[in-house]
């Protein structure tokens, strides 16, 4: 247990003390809410949707979750070059509890940057909706990211450089961000893309967290919570399965 | 006292490569063995299935009376490391990285400090401790990793190539402290390294292993003396040959250059 805490320590270390980090990878986030938010708000509003930056922003927040998880789980190469994956490796505590340490501490630090940008979605003009859910908005941020962190320490086991990062960014997880709901609704999709969202582990997440925020949750609560608590609990199983199997 | 380490018959292939090829050897207690051999030996491959993070294809190990394939966390305890490459955090300080050492090889947090003090003042480094790895010199890292791999109080001391790309300044440095704690403590030392006047000074015996065979294992003084050479390095040519090795590199190593040729070269 110990373990799990001191290299969960680790990592929230390093990232508070990387302010370049925890600044630079607002800057996508913000692009996509001041870019999509403001460029398409005044057509939403004219289709009668409501205000889209209503419906954006828990996407982007779950955007900057999703980033930040995935990449803490790259980590896992970082760690491999410069050495320090290693010294864990030769240490008497198990794998599991190595990969546990490492993947909540990834998903704590990719939790805080989903609150940051959380606060400046507010800013740009979010309006949440008080009601019983709004709590769960922290349950299913939280649950986006140790998902995605799992997702993170496969990619980050199985690659062996940084050489294949671009295609795992570009061909993956992408494609997740932009099926998962997160800027458009499943409504009035060709079959496949609609499948396609309906396949995404992370579109349970941006309706859960839409949802919490504005009492309206398109696939229902009980479906975004049940699918969310089963893949994050698939996703670390299998993410800790990758890392155990790693050879020095 | 006894046997700290003994190999026996041991053999890893890699498909059809033979990296290892039946092997034996033994390391008494309290010896600073040398394990000396060209690129591609075998030397690091034997030194990953001594510390159980590979495992042998045939034959037995006992480190410290246990089985690194069945027994890993036993085996685990008795040995500290320094890898050839480094292995410390660079965005944690050098008192973070030894704490962090101290939780996973669960040594009590009272005493850990305790160690911690003593160890980083013994190789000098007491009043950086507070400071980030990433600001050390390379000389600094490396003797900051022998007290990291002293800290949870090891009998046996693995150092794959510990002194490589250091100053001779240095190099005696962190040799001095090794002598020391071998005398001191009784620490068993397992090194590998290719500088033979090194392994010479240091080694109380050498073995040397050339295409995955043991070729040799004695004394450094006997060495010279069967191989009628007046110093080590002769006698280790004699004994291996002049060809020149290649070895194919793995992805970690196009790293490890991508990452040297990032930081302007400067990795130590």
């Amino acid at each position: 247990m110990k373990a799990i805490y001191i290299l969960c320590v680790r990592q929230l270390k390093r990232y508070l003390r990387s302010p370049a980090r925890i600044i630079g990878s607002l800057g996508q986030p913000i692009l996509f809410l001041v870019a999509l938010g403001f460029g398409l708000r005044a057509m939403f509003a004219r289709a009668g949707n409501g205000d889209y930056i209503n419906f954006l922003s828990p996407g982007i927040v779950s955007m900057a979750i999703l980033f930040n998880a995935v990449f803490s789980g790259i980590e896992i190469i970082w760690d491999r070059q410069f050495g320090f994956l290693k010294e864990t490796l030769v240490a008497p505590v198990s794998r599991l509890e190595i990969v546990l340490g490492r993947m909540l501490g990834g998903a704590i630090v990719a939790f805080a940057q989903g609150l940051i940008v959380f606060v400046i979605c507010l800013i740009a003009g979010f309006r949440i909706v008080s009601s019983p859910y709004l709590p769960l908005s922290i349950f299913f941020m939280f649950m986006i990211a140790l998902l995605f962190a799992g997702i993170g320490t496969v990619f980050g086991s199985v690659l062996q450089d940084m050489q294949g990062f671009p295609l795992i960014i570009n061909f993956i997880i992408m494609p997740i961000f932009f099926f998962s709901g997160a800027i458009f609704t499943a409504n009035g999709l060709p079959k496949v893309l609609r499948l396609l969202l309906q396949l995404n582990p992370l579109t349970y997440g941006v309706d859960g967290l839409r949802g919490a925020c504005s009492s309206v949750f398109a696939f229902g609560l009980t479906t975004d919570l049940g699918v969310s608590v089963v893949l994050t609990a698939i996703l670390l199983a299998i993410g800790s399965y990758f890392f155990s199997k790693i050879q020095l | 006292m006894g046997d700290m380490i003994v190999v026996h018959d041991l053999v890893k292939n890699y498909g059809d490569f033979c990296a290892v090829n039946h092997i034996s050897f033994t390391v008494p207690e309290g010896r600073i063995f040398g394990f000396l051999g060209p690129n591609g030996a075998g030397k690091t491959t034997t030194i990953k299935m001594l510390t159980t993070v590979l495992d042998p294809t045939s034959g037995s190990i006992r480190v410290n009376g246990h089985d690194p394939t069945r027994e890993q966390k036993q085996v685990r305890r008795s040995f500290g490391i320094v890898f050839q490459d480094p292995s410390l955090d660079d965005e944690l300080t050098a008192y973070e990285n030894m704490d962090l050492h101290g939780v996973l090889y669960g040594v009590p947090r009272g005493e850990r400090h305790k160690r911690i003090d003593m160890l980083v003042d013994f190789v000098g480094l007491g009043e950086r401790k507070n400071d980030l790895v990433k600001t050390y010199s390379g000389g600094m890292k490396r003797r900051l990793e022998v007290a990291r791999a002293l800290l949870h109080v090891p009998r046996i001391l693995f150092l794959d190539e510990p002194t490589i790309g250091l100053d001779p300044q240095t190099r005696n440095h962190i040799w001095g402290y090794i002598q020391q704690l071998s005398k001191d403590e009784g620490v068993t030392v397992f090194f590998t390294t290719h500088y033979m006047d090194e392994a010479d000074r240091v080694a109380n015996e050498v073995g040397v292993i050339d295409h995955g065979k043991i070729v040799a294992q004695d004394t450094p003084a006997a060495l010279k003396e069967r191989t009628k050479c007046t110093n080590l390095e002769d006698a280790f040519i004699a004994l291996t040959g002049h060809a020149i090795r290649e070895e194919e590199a793995n992805a970690v190593d196009r790293m490890r250059m991508m990452g040297r040729a990032w930081r302007g070269g400067g990795r130590r």
